[in-house]
């Protein structure tokens, strides 16, 4: 397990480096010059040779990429050219919205998908099994941007329960969540579903039978958690399918989260944010990557222990 | 409990099964997988259920249980009767004080049958607190007993550790422990020893039997295996098609068996004596059990049909001594037929002919110091730590004409000895040469053009054919790769022909593998490797996956083409009766080497390396000659880490200090009977 972990924080370590690079050269690729944007393209030579080196961009590239990780490693993003805020500061202001929001959504996933696979799988064929089916068959179909605003029509509008956007109100995430979790559910209790059946198929769920153990108790201790293994693969990559998701979401919803910030700062033309906004993206899909081999490792006593003692 | 032996200790009926139907609904037929069975298992004895693959053995089993698949599978008819219960009319709430506590389970395949993310210790102990009122303490204590009384050293750790961390052997202990945890009064084994070695199938019947000695506990095995069934049983039914077709004590039934379809199963077993004949087939396969039989299930496949048996159900017929056929034979109302056909004819004499052939003795496939090691990497950046010397200085020789047997237990590196030859694995050390070219020298695009020299048959037909190709396409590949047959015309007629030398039919060759039977799927993998014309086939048990008499038809076979076509084998096994009838030499391995290699005759009637004496004698066989089994203390070491000095010391009863130092050098007792152990230093 220890070196299991090692082994893995390792490469997550080179690959946070070969993404942080990637970032920067991306950036200095994209034709246009962050200089002419921010003087405007009647500014004198000399007032912009003048900022290009009070930005440090007449040095080498590479010099330039060694200063900036130099500058990553110790958590400083430098200063969005828009606002003149230190990034750190502006990044932290957006995180918890960003964390609330994909967490409850994650929350909704689960809480509708298990009960929703379980069902279905169970009852393979029947009624409740169509009716599970198709509801999640919708839940894929419908994309977040006309998800949201029918949330929106029937909840806020209609019924006037819930707040139409922002972050003003703790119910205020209710929508959003439920907008960015019901895509998650559906797929999720696909999976369960699909796996149940599997598992209720093989030869130990049948020695359990034999040892006069109840329906309930078969299910809960011996489908389930062998159920959960490769679901927990899938949540792991949906949850990066979660953040892109996110971006439209909080569009839709006015939800001041790193989605909409990163939208804003494309806008603006504002590269240092633009820049950082994308570097925290990745890592945040490496570290749940991490997170997901963690748990999956706990799960299941064959990765923890190795196979073959 | 004590209670419970002394009811068990009188003798009687313990379970009484009369009429059971079990059907299974497809969406367009009714498949009657049991179909009326009738038996009774009395206190305390071995009741085996005999019979192939599909017979309905392993659903008869489970309808005892109440456990049929459902909603496909039901059971429609009959009754059950545990003492004076009738299990079929018990709800399902009832029927779990039944199952694991009176009647217990265990299955063919250990690898699969525990729960791979829960520890052993649990899964035992939830069937001791599920039957009994013990608090978490005493159950463990009970769990920690059973350990230690299935065999397992060192319970105390055992109890934490997962399934995969377990051998086969180990694990099949531990589902016999969860069997014994409600201390049942009928333990149900569904060939429980199929997926092991020899050895340690040897091991496990010796516990099964002590067990029941201790508990007076009946047994009903299940199991296709006739030694098995000699070794075990007291009675014996034979299944067949859905019915039990004969019943019998098991003296009666070894010496004087009743039913045609009993007799055929003992002549396709193969034996050392039936060397120079063919086997006994079983013609065409199991009917369908879709239909409404008119007559008997067995009689297009019987050699003593006649009228009556295609129109008429037989009734069961009592003979005299206790057991019982389903058999227009036995029935005094029939007018027997005046000939009875003589099958013997059809033997031919083959042996023969191929000692002539080759009397003069030229080598065709030359092994030597071959070595295949797998280095064991560890780590972020993948360091060589060790070597799973799977292989380690072996060497052999193959004859022209002849059949040299590699014999050994799993994970001893025959199969990867037969890679070697074939350079699918490329050889670390040694020489590899098949007449005068040294294949591990071969550049890749030389050893393509030899590849048709040496061709494969693998052990699984299931799995070893692309189930998208047709069968012309699969026989034909290597054709064309090789360059061989001529154009596509000529090829196709080779086929056809190929088809036909392995007994299937031409037409045979636009269809698909999956609608063939498992022996029909053989015979087109040996078609496939015939059809470059090769010197040498490596078979790699390619009758393991096969019921006995379906194997005596590939083994016919497999002799046939051998006298026909001078083929040369290399027979990787661990049936060491299927040695005994095909094979002319022997290589016994352990551990990556050979330690004895000789002819058949020397090797098997005067083994003398400790561990080819063990492993002929855990073979169970029909004959009762009450020879010991000799038992081998413990399972095979990994290869990663084997054994200082002769590998095999560990679990040799005559390990001398000696032993523990070094290899032992090959010792020549003839001329072609070699030994590596120091006992005969």
């Amino acid at each position: 397990m220890q070196h299991f972990l090692i082994t893995r924080l390792a490469s997550a370590a080179i690959v946070v480096f070969g993404v942080t690079s990637l970032v920067f050269f991306m950036i200095h690729l994209i034709p246009g010059d962050p200089v002419e944007v921010m003087l405007g393209e009647s500014a004198r030579v000399a007032d912009r040779e003048n900022l290009r080196h009070a930005l440090g961009l007449d040095r080498p590239v590479l010099v330039q990429w060694l200063d900036y990780l130099y500058h990553i490693a110790r958590l400083d993003f430098g200063v969005s050219l828009h606002s003149k805020e230190s990034i750190t500061s502006i990044l932290l202001m957006h995180i918890p919205a960003t964390i609330e929001l994909t967490l409850i959504a994650l929350l909704f996933a689960i809480v509708i998908s298990l009960p929703l696979g379980i069902l279905a799988a169970l009852n393979k064929n029947s009624g409740w099994d169509r009716a599970a089916m198709t509801v999640s068959l919708l839940g894929v179909s419908i994309p977040n941007f006309l998800m949201g605003p029918l949330l929106i029509l029937l909840f806020s509008m209609y019924l006037g329960w819930l707040p139409v956007s922002g972050r003003d109100a703790p119910e205020s995430v209710i929508l959003p969540a439920l907008t960015l979790g019901t895509a998650m559910a559906a797929i999720l209790s696909r999976m369960v579903r699909a796996t149940l059946l599997e598992v209720i198929n093989e030869d130990y769920i049948r020695t359990a039978r034999a040892k006069g153990l109840s329906r309930f108790r078969v299910i809960l201790l011996h489908a389930l958690p062998n159920t959960l293994l490769p679901v927990i693969t899938l949540l792991g990559l949906q949850l990066g399918a979660l953040l892109a998701g996110a971006v439209i979401t909080e569009v839709v919803f006015s939800w001041p989260g790193i989605g909409q910030l990163t939208i804003d700062a494309i806008h603006k033309r504002d590269y240092p944010l633009v820049q950082s906004c994308i570097l925290l993206i990745s890592l945040t899909y490496v570290l749940v990557n991490i997170a997901t081999d963690i748990l999956y490792c706990v799960a299941d006593p064959r990765i923890r222990l190795g196979q073959e003692s | 409990m004590a209670k419970q032996n002394s009811k068990q200790n009188e003798p009687g009926p313990l379970l009484t099964v009369t009429g059971l139907k079990t059907w299974f609904e497809t969406s367009d037929q009714t498949v009657r997988a049991v179909d009326g069975v009738d038996f009774t298992i009395n206190k305390g004895e071995t009741f085996a259920l005999l019979g192939e693959s599909g017979c309905g053995k392993s659903m008869t089993s489970l309808s005892l249980m109440r456990l049929v698949p459902e909603p496909a599978g039901r059971i429609v008819a009959g009754s059950v009767k545990l003492h004076d219960e009738d299990l079929l009319q018990h709800t399902e709430k009832q029927m779990r004080n039944v199952r694991g506590k009176r009647i217990a389970m265990i299955f063919q395949e250990p690898m699969t049958s525990l729960n791979p993310v829960l520890t052993i210790g649990r899964q035992i102990r939830e069937t001791v607190s599920r039957h009994s009122r013990f608090g978490d303490f005493s159950a463990k204590k009970r769990t920690l007993e059973l350990l230690e009384a299935v065999g397992i050293p060192d319970p105390k750790r055992r109890y934490e550790e997962y399934p995969h961390q377990l051998s086969g052997g180990m694990k099949q202990r531990v589902m016999i422990a969860i069997a014994l945890a409600g201390d049942p009064e009928l333990l149900i084994a569904d060939e429980p020893t199929t997926a092991l070695d020899v050895t340690i199938q040897a091991q496990v019947l010796d516990l099964l039997k002590k067990l029941q000695k201790d508990t007076g506990m009946a047994i009903m095995l299940i199991t296709h295996d006739l030694g098995v069934v000699a070794k075990m049983a007291d009675r014996v039914a034979v299944m067949y098609a859905g019915q039990i077709v004969e019943q019998a004590d098991r003296n009666q039934f070894f010496s004087n068996p009743q039913h045609p379809y009993s007799k055929k199963l003992f002549d396709s077993l193969p034996t050392m004596t039936k060397r120079d004949q063919h086997l006994a087939v079983i013609r065409g396969s199991v009917p369908s059990l879709a239909q409404v039989f008119k007559g008997c299930r067995f009689e297009p496949r019987c050699d003593y049909a006649w009228d009556v048996c295609r129109n008429l159900v037989p009734r069961w017929c009592d003979t005299n001594n206790g057991g019982g056929a389903l058999c227009h034979l036995l029935d005094p109302e029939q007018e027997r037929p005046a000939k009875t056909p003589d099958e013997k004819t059809k033997a031919v004499e083959t042996e023969a002919v191929i000692r002539k052939i080759s009397a003069a003795k030229t080598q065709l496939l030359h092994v030597d110091g071959l070595k295949i090691h797998f280095p064991v990497q560890k780590g972020l950046f993948k360091r060589t730590v060790g070597f799973v010397k799977a292989v380690d200085d072996l060497s052999l020789e193959i004859p022209k004409g002849k059949t040299l047997a590699l014999v050994g237990e799993s994970g001893c590196g025959k199969t990867t000895v037969g890679k070697g030859i074939l350079q699918l694995v490329r050889p670390t050390a040694g020489c590899v040469k098949l007449e005068d070219v040294q294949l591990n020298r071969l550049k890749p695009k030389e050893l393509r053009g030899k590849r048709r020299d040496v061709q494969i048959i693998f052990q699984d037909p299931f799995s070893s054919m692309n189930p998208r190709m047709m069968v012309k396409d699969i026989i034909e590949e290597g054709m064309i790769a090789q360059k061989v047959g001529g154009d596509a015309k000529q090829r196709e007629t080779r086929v056809e022909e190929l088809l036909e030398q392995v007994g299937l039919s031409a037409e045979h060759k636009l269809r698909y593998p999956h609608e063939f039977s498992g022996g029909q799927r053989q015979r087109i993998c040996i078609a496939r490797a015939l059809a470059v014309e090769p010197k040498l086939i490596i078979c790699d048990e390619p009758t393991s996956a096969l019921d006995v008499s379906v194997q005596a038809q590939i083994l016919n076979l497999l002799k046939d083409l051998q006298v026909k076509l001078g083929l040369s084998y290399l027979f990787i096994t661990h049936n060491l009766s299927v040695v005994e009838y095909l094979a002319h030499e022997i290589a016994v391995m352990y551990l990556g080497r050979i330690v004895e290699y000789g002819q058949v005759e020397e090797v098997m009637n005067n083994p003398m390396h400790p561990y080819t004496k063990a492993l002929l004698s855990a073979v169970p066989t029909i004959e009762n000659d009450g020879r010991e089994v000799i038992k081998l203390r413990g399972e095979m070491p990994s290869p990663v880490n084997p054994p200082v000095g002769c590998h095999f010391n560990p679990r040799c009863a005559h390990a001398k200090q000696k032993c523990r130092n070094g290899y032992p050098d090959p010792h020549a007792v003839t001329e072609t009977h070699k030994v590596r152990c120091f006992l005969y230093d």
